[in-house]
């Protein structure tokens, strides 16, 4: 019986297992790319001795690929476009093609590139050869592939076809002025023969990007006895603050969080970390940041390894610290937001943000400094005079007014009554329907004095016959000057 | 020593020209902001002392980052300040103010030694409610000394506490008295006008004033104290 076998196709799987295999490439050769969604591309200039030559480096990759379970295409060949093409659409012949002496002069590259192809398809495994392509054979090598090997894209392949170019050899052949005027409106470098022929030929240069990961700034120290009282450890962290600056120095970057780990005997490991408004490299302000907090760690039976990482670094050059050394114990405001905010807690230090808004709690909100720029988007608006004191949360007061609708006369806040000698208002704030749920009341603002000249803003929540509850309520929201 | 301020103030209070030219001098000398502790004392639902804390700092309030600290109990009492000045202010001038909210006092003063430490800040507001024990002389000398070494002006603003002992160099009681009238609208509140007393001063003469503040220009301006607010006698003085 026939039967239709369905596999959910994985593509975040894929391309997953696809970055790990790339890792896992560089242990050929240091410079791995990922390429599209089923290739590698491996720059083994100078790396192919390693392995007794290219032909056997192919081979061994090959070996290592089965015995993962996976069928690989592999194209040695002087230039990424040709490797490409090769480990693609080179035909089933054997090692080493046949090789023609009429390549031309200017075709090598001193580069040789190394293309992989995982293969998902039900090819057998003779029928994958490895293809070696030595800078002379390239024209020879190449010339007989469709167009389509060349990296372009399908619309490009069927303008090529419709005008009787099916390959490359075919494409070589046209004057490359003549290419270059059809397709100098070429819409990026899949739909450009003339770029993609040229980066085959090794006529134009075409970098490897590889996907490096960079080891993460870390320094590790182990000490000989189990350290049970962390405090006295200072000496240690002052030097591995600086070796850890040493390291981010060398590459240019400054920390922007750091991470502290204390590892205990018993295999329990206890963390800090900080963050900082900038990117960072003195030694003092680190420890400076993670100083006060040692008392919190639980030492447990004793602390045996510490470790420093940058978790998170910035590119940050050195900067002359100033003709005239400042004054030794002062701090920028940088450095200040830092210590802030790991003391106290990020959310507790802020930076004011303005919103284009005519509610006020709106209007005005408090970001935390570490992770905000203040500012915002607002042009002031016409907005009447706003109090200079503003509750979170607006309190709700016991008000007397003459009319439900008129101007209030008396309020008790805080079990104090408050007799109303001057008013202004009402200044009405409508609620915000794109935002807020349809039984949001309009609030009506007074500016109100009482009788010693304290100035208060207060509102009606709602009127009332508004529909959207009962009676209004009345709240104080801020205090004027 | 408190009999001999009140003496002071009295004869400041004498309503006569050269009596007057003197107490605006004494005046604009006591609320010159300068790299020193000042203590502000207000009650918690009268933003007098708030208010006059901001005109202290008048123009230098639009042009650096001041660090703004308060204790939970200030914040639920008092509210957060609205810091009208930050409103379309370029990046490139920094935030404006930095808004901390601290545990409890000894955080907050904590948070206000390092903020001085900044010499980048343009002012230290601190504010406290109430006489928690952190908040001796002791801190607020460490908080007076901080100040003068590092050249940043330090406000302390102390939210329904009493007058313990100090370090601070002046030491205010700010109150909230009927506004001025204003011009078009006789029945609204004009700008605010505060009963201040210098009760304690190094370097100055203490004293005690009323005190209009037009916040547009950031000026605190001075009100006989015996003139009859219906006349609306600071609108002339705007106009």
């Amino acid at each position: 019986m026939p039967v239709l076998a369905v596999w959910p196709s994985d593509k975040p799987g894929d391309s997953a297992a696809l970055e790990r295999l790339c890792h896992w490439s560089e242990r050929w050769c240091p410079f791995v790319a990922i390429d599209g969604g089923d290739g590698l591309l491996l720059d083994i200039t100078g790396a192919a001795h390693l392995f007794g030559g290219e032909a056997r480096l192919a081979v061994e990759m090959r070996v290592r690929f089965r015995r993962m379970g996976l069928t690989a295409r592999i194209a040695i060949a002087p230039t990424v476009g040709a490797a490409w093409a090769l480990a693609r659409y080179a035909s089933t012949s054997p090692f080493g093609l046949s090789l023609s002496k009429s390549c031309p002069s200017g075709a090598s590259t001193p580069k040789e590139r190394a293309r992989l192809r995982q293969a998902q398809s039900q090819r057998s495994e003779a029928s994958t050869p490895n293809t070696i392509c030595p800078p002379e054979a390239l024209a020879a090598t190449l010339g007989p592939l469709p167009v389509s090997a060349l990296r372009l894209d399908d619309d490009t392949v069927l303008l090529l076809g419709r005008l009787g170019l099916k390959t490359i050899a075919a494409l070589a052949e046209i004057p490359a002025l003549g290419l270059a005027r059809r397709f100098a409106r070429a819409d990026g470098p899949w739909a450009d023969p003339p770029l993609r022929l040229a980066q085959a030929f090794g006529r134009t240069e075409e970098p490897v990007n590889p996907a490096i990961r960079a080891p993460v700034p870390r320094v590790v120290r182990r000490v000989v006895e189990p350290v049970l009282h962390v405090p006295i450890l200072e000496p240690l962290v002052v030097e591995m603050a600086e070796a850890l600056c040493r390291q981010l120095a060398e590459r240019h970057a400054g920390a922007r969080h750091l991470g502290f780990q204390a590892f205990r005997v018993d295999g329990d490991v206890q963390a800090l970390e900080a963050r900082t408004s900038q990117a960072m490299r003195d030694p003092r302000h680190m420890v400076r940041l993670f100083a006060e907090r040692f008392e919190t760690l639980d030492a447990g039976f004793g602390f045996d390894a510490f470790a420093l990482t940058a978790l998170w670094h910035e590119p940050l050059d050195p900067a002359q610290t100033g003709l005239i050394e400042a004054e030794h114990d002062a701090t920028s405001l940088a450095r200040l937001i830092d210590r802030l905010s790991v003391r106290l807690g990020a959310g507790n230090v802020c930076v004011p943000l303005f919103l284009e808004s005519h509610l006020p709690e709106r209007a005005l909100q408090w970001r935390p400094a570490l992770a905000h720029e203040a500012g915002g988007e607002a042009p002031a608006p016409l907005t009447p005079e706003r109090p200079i004191r503003l509750f979170d949360r607006p309190e709700p007061i016991g008000v007397t007014y003459a009319t439900p609708e008129g101007e209030p006369r008396r309020f008790q806040w805080r079990r104090k009554l408050h007799r109303i000698v001057k008013v202004e208002g009402p200044e009405r704030i409508a609620p915000e329907w794109w935002r807020e749920r349809s039984t949001t009341r309009l609030r009506d603002y007074y500016r109100v004095e009482d009788e010693d000249g304290a100035r208060f803003w207060i509102y009606r929540n709602g009127l009332i016959d508004d529909g959207r509850g009962g009676a209004p309520d009345w709240y104080l929201h801020g205090l004027f000057a | 020593m408190s009999t001999h301020h009140a003496l002071l103030s009295a004869e400041i209070e004498e309503d006569s020209p050269e009596n007057r030219a003197s107490a605006t001098e004494a005046f604009a000398a006591a609320t010159a902001l300068q790299p020193r502790l000042v203590e502000v004392f207000a009650e918690s639902r009268d933003a007098a002392g708030c208010g006059f804390a901001m005109a202290q700092l008048g123009a230098r309030l639009r042009s650096g980052t001041m660090l703004w600290v308060q204790d939970r109990v200030a914040l639920r009492d008092h509210g957060r300040p609205y810091p009208h000045w930050c409103r379309a202010r370029p990046k490139a001038e920094g935030p404006g103010i930095l808004h901390i909210v601290a545990r409890d006092a000894g955080q907050a003063l904590w948070a206000m030694e390092e903020g001085l430490r900044c010499a980048e800040l343009s002012a230290v507001i601190g504010e406290v409610a109430g006489n928690p024990r952190a908040l001796d002389f002791t801190a607020t000398r460490r908080l007076a000394v901080a100040a003068e070494r590092f050249g940043v002006p330090a406000l302390l603003l102390r939210l329904g506490s009493q007058a313990d002992l100090s370090g601070a160099r002046m030491r205010w009681r700010a109150r909230s008295r009927p506004s001025l009238v204003p011009r078009w609208n006789v029945a609204a509140p004009g700008m605010p006008i505060w009963s201040l007393e210098l009760f304690r001063a190094r370097g100055a003469r203490p004293g005690q004033w009323d005190a209009a503040y037009d916040r547009a220009a950031d000026r605190l301006d001075l009100v006989s104290p015996l003139r009859d607010p219906a006349l609306g006698e600071g609108e002339r003085r705007r106009g």
